[in-house]
Order: C-alpha cells, then structure tokens, then sequence
C-alpha cells in the first residue's frame, strides 16, 4: 500500500535563480531565458551542468529542447503542460523521480517571452475557446477570470475595495524587492480609479506582463551535502486539475483543483494551517490568492480578503503573503509558477534582505493552472 | 452589413446539430439517452456515465445571469462590437452553463446583477453562423 508520507523529506531543492535580467527584453529569445535561468540556478546549487541529468519545462518548449540548448543528455524528461502551475506540480514530479532513482539532479526550468513574444509561436487545440468562447469577446485570461470574481462578490459579498487590498499588500512587498518592476507605493483609491479593463477589474488587478526565466534545482539530500548553499526540503507536494473551460467549473467561487493538491500536499507533509509561516500564491489577479487561501481551507469562505485587509499578509505582519512582490508588482511572463518556489526557497535560507521574513521555517507555495483550472501545491521547509 | 465578431472556428462534427439548430432558431443541448443527463459543451460521450449514445433537446432559452464581466477593451482584432460590452455566463433552466454575451442591457455594473433572468436571443451573423445571445426577462 503506497503511503504518501514516504515521499516527504526524500528530495530538496539545492539551487534556484532567476535570468539575468526580467522585464521588456526584446533583445532575447524565450530559448535564452531558459538558459540563463538554468545556467545562474546550477551555479547558486554549487554543481555542474554535467551533473543535471532530469530535465522537467512546461510551455512551448519540451525538455528535450532544452536539453539540447543546454548540451545535457537527461536519462529523465516530463514535459507536463497544464498552465502556470506546472513548474509546482513538477516540483512533487522531481521528487518522486528522484527519489527512486531515475534522476540524481533534477532541473525544472522556464523562460518566457511574454511581453516582447521572441521566438514565441501559440499552438492549441482551438475547438473549446474557437466556437463557444472566441465569438463572443472571450479570450486573454482577464476576460475570464473576472467571471469567477462576480461570482464572489454576489455569493460572499467581497467588494471591490477588498481585491485592491490584495495589490496594495503586494506592493508593499515589492517595495523592499530590487527585483520586483513596480516599487512605487500605492493605495486602494489608485487601484480603484485606474484604468478600468474588464469590470471588475482596473489594470493594478491584473498581474504584469513580463519576460523573464527561472530555474530550481532539486537533488537527494545524500547528493545535497556538498551543494553550495542551505538544502530546503519538499515536505509535501500536491497536483489536481478541475476544468479547462470555466463553464465545466462546478462552483466558480471555490477551486477543487485547488483543494485536491492542498490536502495532498498538507498530508504528506504532516503539518497544518498553523504551522504555516510564510505563503506564496499565484497571484494574475487580485481575486486570486483569496480564492486560493479558502480552497485550501486556510481562510473560511468568502474570508480569504480578511488576511490581505487586515495586515496580516503585508510586511511586518503575521502570516506574510507574496514577498517577492508576486505577479503583481514583481514580475509575470505568462506561466509565473516557477517565481513563487524561487522566493519561497530563498526566505527558507534567510537570502531576502529587507523583505526578509523573521524565523521562516515552513512555507506553503500554492500556484493555479489557467482559470484555477489545475493547481499545485508545495509545503517547503530548512529542516527534514 | 460588416461581421464584428470572430467567426466560430472549427465549427466540430460532434456540435453540428448545435449550430444547425441555431440557423433555425433553436439552442439545442445535448442530452443523454442511457443517464438523461444535459451537458454542456457538446461531445461524443456523456460526461456523466460515459456512454456514447448522444441525444439533443431543445432549450427553453431561458436561464440566470450566473456571472459577468463587462469588457472596456476588445481582446481580439476580429471582435469589433463596440465598448463597453457585457461578458456573460448564464446558466440554463436545463442545467448547463454556457459563455455569451448580456445585451439590450446598459453596461453599467450598477445595472447587471448576477443570478437575473435572461432569455436568448438569436444573432444571425452569416448563412452558416448563428449566435445565442441573451437579454434580460423583460
């Protein structure tokens, strides 16, 4: 009988990094992001790339591609594709690869070109979104995911002053980020009245539009006593995916995909809601990361905002939410998935400087594949 | 007169009674013949029991605003229906929800309440394509 438990501990994550630069970068291919990101995140784990030898990418490229690009030959490759979320979900894929042995140094990697779209070309089955969605002004993730916001707002009440919260919290952490691309301060009233895109959302929202890499590292921990920096262990890990279409979604307000890798992820690791000292959620829209917090069951329902609201999740507070300055105000290329577990492994080391959380010793990264159609969950920690 | 909406595209094998049945007038679902289930978007096996013995009904056309947007922008160089524009899930009185668009409505959020009555009216946009668009119970 298969016990999850027996998965939690048995692999981390040894080195993560971002590309050389992130933003508006016309002047490199999504292929290049990838490299840069891999090549700077095997540097911070102290290995060489001739080591890496499990190549896990979601996206438009396959791992074989960047194998290739990478001049590596893997003896393992999972090139699952389910949205933003992927890079998570193939956080607990590593981890269970490496664990029986079919990898010894797992590399999860993204690159994305997705504000100057260099070496960019879309391919979907279009059947879905081409008849019942397309003819009717339905298409980028805006005009979607505002669906399931007046949902919540009808059903629970949420108010629109309550998702600027979500950006204003964001924000402030990004302030303390050099990374993150929007530092200016800014309150619900900007959020408010700033330009309205798709009601109920104004562009402060809605998550940038960015290019940029990450990569993470995973190996062992026999494997990860000569890496160069501290190992952060995958205590549980959990994947689910609900619907593709939002009209196959059974309650817009609350997200099964969601809840299924949370319990899983929660399970195997062995901890709970108050364990928790520090959080990452994929934020593309305010709306999110409450939504998020009470499919998880880590807010009551309708409640999620409260944490956002009342200071809890801002800098200083209790339970810190999107540190980084999430996808927000720090950066999103389209599938943010992989930035959430580089800020996440980096508070575990005590790296972040000003934004730095007191005593983080157990962190939940919690990511949603289109519209919280697939989701993955990770619960990370510097101890076994 | 100038189509200002993207055309649907591919129109598929197992929705043709759908689209068929717009031509003339008629939002026909889909429905179950071994479960009696009533689905929504159209496909070859029942999403419920799995059986592949695929029949269709035809809707009522009436149903409930279950969620909105109201679009500032067009997201697609082919969708030129002027801003602002309603973005619309209703859900049917047989079940199903479908995407659409709220029209003969002001696009005002003050004026667009989630759970309203709406009933379909047809848009014939080509010979081939007609399109289910929803307005309030009047």
């Amino acid at each position: 009988m298969a016990n999850l438990r027996d998965l939690s501990s048995v692999a981390c994550i040894v080195g993560v990094d971002e590309s050389d630069e992130m933003g508006t970068l016309p002047h490199k291919s999504q292929l290049s992001l990838h490299v840069e990101a891999v090549t700077n995140a095997v540097r911070d784990a102290g290995l060489n790339m001739s080591e890496v030898d499990g190549v896990f990418t979601a996206g438009q490229h396959s791992p074989a591609t960047i194998g290739e690009a990478l001049g590596i030959t893997p003896r393992y490759v999972d090139g699952t594709t389910v949205g933003g979320c992927s890079f998570i979900i193939m956080v607990g894929h590593a981890v269970a690869a490496l664990h029986h042995g079919l990898c010894d140094v797992a590399v999860i990697s993204h690159g994305e070109s997705g504000r100057s779209q260099v070496g960019v070309s879309p391919r979907r089955d279009t059947a879905i979104p081409g008849q019942y969605e397309a003819p009717y002004g339905f298409g980028p993730a805006p005009t979607m995911f505002g669906l399931i916001t007046t949902r919540h707002m009808h059903r629970y009440g949420t108010t629109l002053e309550q998702w600027a919260q979500v950006a204003v919290s964001t924000r402030k952490w990004a302030a303390l980020n050099p990374k993150a691309l929007r530092r200016e301060p800014i309150t619900v009233q900007d959020v408010l009245k700033a330009r309205p895109v798709v009601y109920p959302f104004t562009v402060l929202n809605i998550c940038l539009v960015t290019d940029a890499g990450g990569a993470v590292v995973l190996t062992r921990p026999d494997r990860a006593k000569d890496t160069a920096k501290r190992p952060v262990y995958v205590r549980g890990f959990g994947e689910g995916t609900e619907h593709v279409s939002l009209t196959q979604m059974k309650d817009l307000t609350f997200s099964e995909a969601t809840r299924i890798s949370g319990d899983k992820a929660f399970r195997m690791a062995g901890v709970g809601p108050n364990d928790l000292s520090h959080i990452m959620l994929y934020d593309a829209f305010t709306s999110g990361p409450p939504i998020m917090l009470e499919s998880l069951g880590l807010a009551k329902r309708g409640e999620g905002v409260h944490f956002f609201a009342d200071g809890r999740s801002t800098p200083g507070g209790s339970l810190p939410i999107n540190t980084n300055g999430g996808g927000l105000s720090y950066t999103h290329t389209g599938m943010y998935g992989i930035f959430p577990i580089i800020e996440a492994t980096r508070q575990l080391r005590g790296e972040c400087g000003a934004r730095q959380v007191p005593n983080v010793r157990t962190s939940l990264v919690n990511g949603m594949g289109g519209m919280l159609s697939a989701a993955g969950t990770l619960v990370l920690s510097s101890e076994a | 007169m100038e189509i200002d909406r993207p055309l649907p595209n591919p129109m598929t094998p197992e929705a043709k009674p759908y689209w068929d049945g717009l031509r003339e007038g008629k939002l026909m679902l889909p429905k179950c013949r071994a479960c009696g289930h009533v689905f929504w978007y159209p496909r070859v096996a029942c999403p419920k029991c799995h059986t592949r013995d695929i029949g269709w009904i035809q809707s009522t056309g009436r149903g409930t605003l279950h969620a909105f947007e109201i679009g500032y922008q067009s997201f697609n160089r082919a969708f030129k229906v002027p801003t602002p524009y309603v973005l619309a899930m209703v859900e049917l009185a047989e079940g199903p929800r479908m995407l659409s668009n709220l029209v003969n409505i002001e696009p005002d959020p003050k004026k667009i309440t989630c759970d309203m009555p709406v009933e379909v009216v047809f848009s014939k946009l080509t010979d081939d394509v007609t399109l289910p668009l929803f307005q309030p119970v009047r």
